[in-house]
């Protein structure tokens, strides 16, 4: 190594940070502690193994950072997403090797599909021992490389602190992901140099964040003029972080474009807004679909063409340009072709769009644009969210509605499982805020939200963190009902209890003749009784007249509480657009008898 | 699909749309990639084209910076014009992969294929084949009395042409390298 200068500016600023930061000697383990320190971790969630206990002491013997334990691997990633979902911080998980591993991985691929930056530290076994069939060996980076954005294994202690920044840097930069870091045991124990982050190399990964200022000019133009315009946004808003959502706040107002969002990106733009069309795709509103199918010009903010939003490709928004911003060059023209493919952050992106509209007179096309609007409100008088309401049984609609009712205005996070009931929220609650909507879209994970709410209460331990599930998804990581008793994690299960697989059900009445292969529960569990045994509150529901009493005495109840609310059980989700249909072509409610006579299968 | 006895086109079974959106125009493209000279690079790249369903009709690597642990990965694949596109910015995202240069489109290359041949026989079929070998600019590399191995540089079309003539003539095995390509010309590409 080179002398270093003593004046140098590392120095100088290490010690205005009254830190020595300089490369110091320790053990692997101790540096992983250290250099999770120096990137201003606070949490970690993880399970202890064999291949991990030189770290687990290092955590032992410090209070910096908090651990939370977990009751499975996979657990620990949904919390560490809901940790960074709802901060905007990366997550930080810390397992075993081998099964340690293997049960991590669903959560790193949720994390991929949903752009969620998360660091996963696996122990390993010894280097000398890597491909001997060890105990509890697995190739964990052979596993993990199509399931995270990048993975590293350290084979030499010198190398594992500027490892782990890089990974941060990795997780954080350009579209967020997941990375891991494999560690074998003797590096944990072997002593090496500490490398602070400052001084680790980065340079080489730094995605573009500025769009390009030309295609940028002519989309302000193609703004203009347009008769028909509709904002297209998703999760790339609320990555890119607060600002973003501002400008396209500033953006969206002050053109009085429409503009309607993908189920990751609800809250970048108030559900109170007067330009709020709600959400669109598979069963997205009505009057958001029907704006995507019509309209002449389609601003696609940080979304990405999912096939739950596009339906049929040949059919999709057929008379429309489209724009495209995305920090991804392989999602621009993946699926649909864009006019104006803009690569860059969308807070950058969006920044210049504003200047150079306003900078050219703030114009837009107001007469076509009153039409415009006018055409939409008559789409909204479909009321495409109606449904029967019933004064014996509880419509899942109704929970959520009457749960979004005496939850608003509260400081509040809310979580889903998948299925229906994750639908249903997306419809009927209302997000104001970026960073309050936790739920698994790509991967479409069940068995997220439970472990995903205690990663937001984690975060954010005064808010209040409702995890709107399924019975069946609920069930898949029900074990983390212990983390959240052991941490004192207030988290409220509200279990919408159909004793069926909704989804599944719904589609195989629609389109598999009514089989309902497989798709119910014949021996659920006394939900009241599993809290008890858990050490925490239950909650029983059946009657619509006792509901709201019983919503509050879940948000009054100062500890977890599981919800179990027994609604309709063959009630369908709508609107709902049958895959490899145009997005004219939904189905409201209304319809349903014809869906199932098979009028409309050909 | 076919066994499903599901007609092509037809989605209405299924959660997803089951037709392949893409034309059936391919095209052949030689990519260069340069990439970190790093544990599991070439496995990154191999499995984003078996995990996303696109062809490698060759493919060759070396490390050609020692110092700045650089390989060049060339690697030629067929697809729709929109899926040579989705290749090259599905690779460009891989974080050890720092330049991905589509020499198809970026002007002329040259591009180079190595194979060895053996090729047993005697008498007339024995002397034919070394003359071949001598039009084709191919040269022994290996000799019994019963056989020789020759070795041949050039385009693919060129060893193709060379295998096809060879075959009547005692062809005995084969093995090629697949393509190294460079653009032509002084600017550097890598």
């Amino acid at each position: 190594m080179r002398p270093r200068p003593t004046l140098g500016g590392f120095l100088l600023r290490d010690v205005r940070n009254g830190e020595r930061m300089m490369s110091r000697e320790m053990t692997g383990a101790k540096m992983v502690v250290q250099a999770l320190k120096d990137q201003g971790v606070e949490v970690v969630f993880g399970y202890p193994g064999g291949a991990v206990l030189p770290i687990y002491d290092e955590l032992f013997q410090q209070d910096g950072i908090r651990h939370i334990l977990v009751r499975h691997e996979q657990g620990a990633v949904h919390m560490a997403e809901g940790y960074a979902r709802s901060t905007g911080r990366p997550g930080v998980v810390l397992v075993t090797s081998g099964p340690g591993a293997t049960n991590a991985v669903t959560g790193m691929v949720d994390a991929l599909m949903d752009s969620i930056p998360i660091v996963v530290l696996t122990g390993q076994v010894p280097t000398f021992m890597i491909g001997s069939d060890a105990f509890q060996e697995a190739d964990t980076v052979g596993i993990t490389r199509p399931a995270t954005k990048h993975n590293w294994l350290v084979k030499e202690t010198d190398r594992l602190a500027e490892t782990i920044h890089r990974a941060f840097h990795v997780a954080t930069h350009g579209r967020p992901g997941p990375v891991l870091i494999d560690i074998p045991k003797d590096v944990q124990f072997a002593t090496g140099t500490y490398v602070p982050p400052q001084k680790a190399a980065t340079g080489y990964y730094q995605p573009q964040v500025k769009g390009d200022i030309e295609v940028i000019t002519r989309l302000v133009e193609a703004m203009e003029k347009a008769e028909r315009p509709v904002f297209y946004t998703g999760g790339g808003v609320i990555n890119s972080g607060p600002a973003a959502s501002q400008l396209l706040r500033e953006l969206v107002d002050a053109t009085g474009f429409p503009i309607t969002s993908t189920l990751m990106g609800l809250g970048a733009y108030p559900a109170s807004g007067k330009n709020w069309l709600g959400m669109l795709g598979m069963h997205g509103l009505y009057e958001a679909n029907l704006a995507m199918h019509g309209c002449d010009l389609m601003i696609n903010v940080g979304a990405r063409f999912d096939d739950r939003i596009t339906g049929r490709i040949a059919d999709f928004s057929p008379r429309s340009r489209k724009a495209h911003i995305d920090i991804d060059p392989s999602s621009i023209n993946k699926v649909i072709h864009a006019d104006f493919p803009i690569l860059g952050d969308v807070a950058h992106v969006l920044e210049d769009l504003l200047k150079v509209w306003k900078a050219r007179g703030r114009k837009t096309n107001r007469e076509a644009l009153a039409r415009w609007w006018a055409q939409i409100e008559e789409w909204r008088k479909v009321d495409c969210l109606r449904y029967r309401p019933s004064e014996t049984t509880i419509k899942p609609q109704y929970a959520i509605q009457r749960l979004e009712a005496l939850t608003r205005g509260r400081d509040r996070y809310v979580c889903t499982e998948v299925g229906q009931h994750q639908m249903w929220a997306a419809q009927f609650m209302k997000f104001e805020a970026p960073n309050r909507w936790m739920t698994s879209g790509g991967l479409g994970t069940m068995g997220y939200g439970l472990p995903a709410s205690i990663g937001v209460q984690i975060a954010h331990p005064e808010a209040l963190v409702i995890n709107v599930a399924g019975e069946a998804s609920w069930l898949m990581n029900m074990q983390e009902m212990g983390t959240a008793v052991q941490f004192r994690a207030p988290v409220k299960q509200f279990i919408l209890n159909n004793e069926r697989l909704g989804m599944v059900r719904q589609w195989q009445e629609l389109l598999h003749g009514e089989r309902y292969s497989h798709s119910w529960s014949e021996a659920l569990p006394d939900f009241v009784k599993l809290a008890e045994a858990f050490g925490c509150k239950g909650i029983h529901c059946r009657d619509p007249k006792e509901l709201d009493d019983a919503i509050m005495e879940m948000i009054d109840h100062d500890g977890p509480v599981i919800f179990d609310c027994l609604v309709e059980k063959h009630e369908n989700c709508f609107p709902m657009i049958p895959s490899g249909k145009p997005h004219n072509e939904m189905l409201l409610s209304a319809d349903a008898e014809a869906f199932r006579s098979g009028a409309v299968l050909v | 699909m076919s066994a499903l006895n599901i007609k092509k086109g037809s989605s209405s079974h299924s959660a997803y749309d089951l037709r392949s959106s893409y034309a059936d125009v391919a095209e052949t493209h030689t990519l260069a990639v340069v990439v970190d000279n790093e544990a599991g690079v070439l496995a990154r790249v191999i499995g984003l084209f078996s995990g996303r369903g696109y062809n490698i009709d060759s493919l060759t690597v070396a490390e050609v910076d020692h110092t700045g642990h650089r390989s060049r990965i060339t690697l030629v694949t067929t697809g729709t014009p929109q899926v040579i596109e989705q290749i090259k910015a599905q690779l460009g995202r891989l974080v050890p992969v720092h330049e991905v240069h589509d020499l198809t489109v970026e002007g002329p290359a040259v591009q180079r294929e190595l194979a060895l041949f053996k090729v047993a026989g005697t008498g007339e079929k024995r002397v034919e084949a070394l003359r071949l070998a001598d039009i084709f600019r191919a040269s022994v590399v290996d000799s019994t009395l019963e056989s020789f191995i020759f070795e041949i540089t050039g385009t693919s079309e060129k060893i193709d042409a060379f295998a096809d003539l060879m075959r009547p003539l005692g062809l005995v095995e084969m093995a090629r390298t697949g393509i190294a390509a460079l653009s032509r010309g002084s600017s550097r590409r890598n």
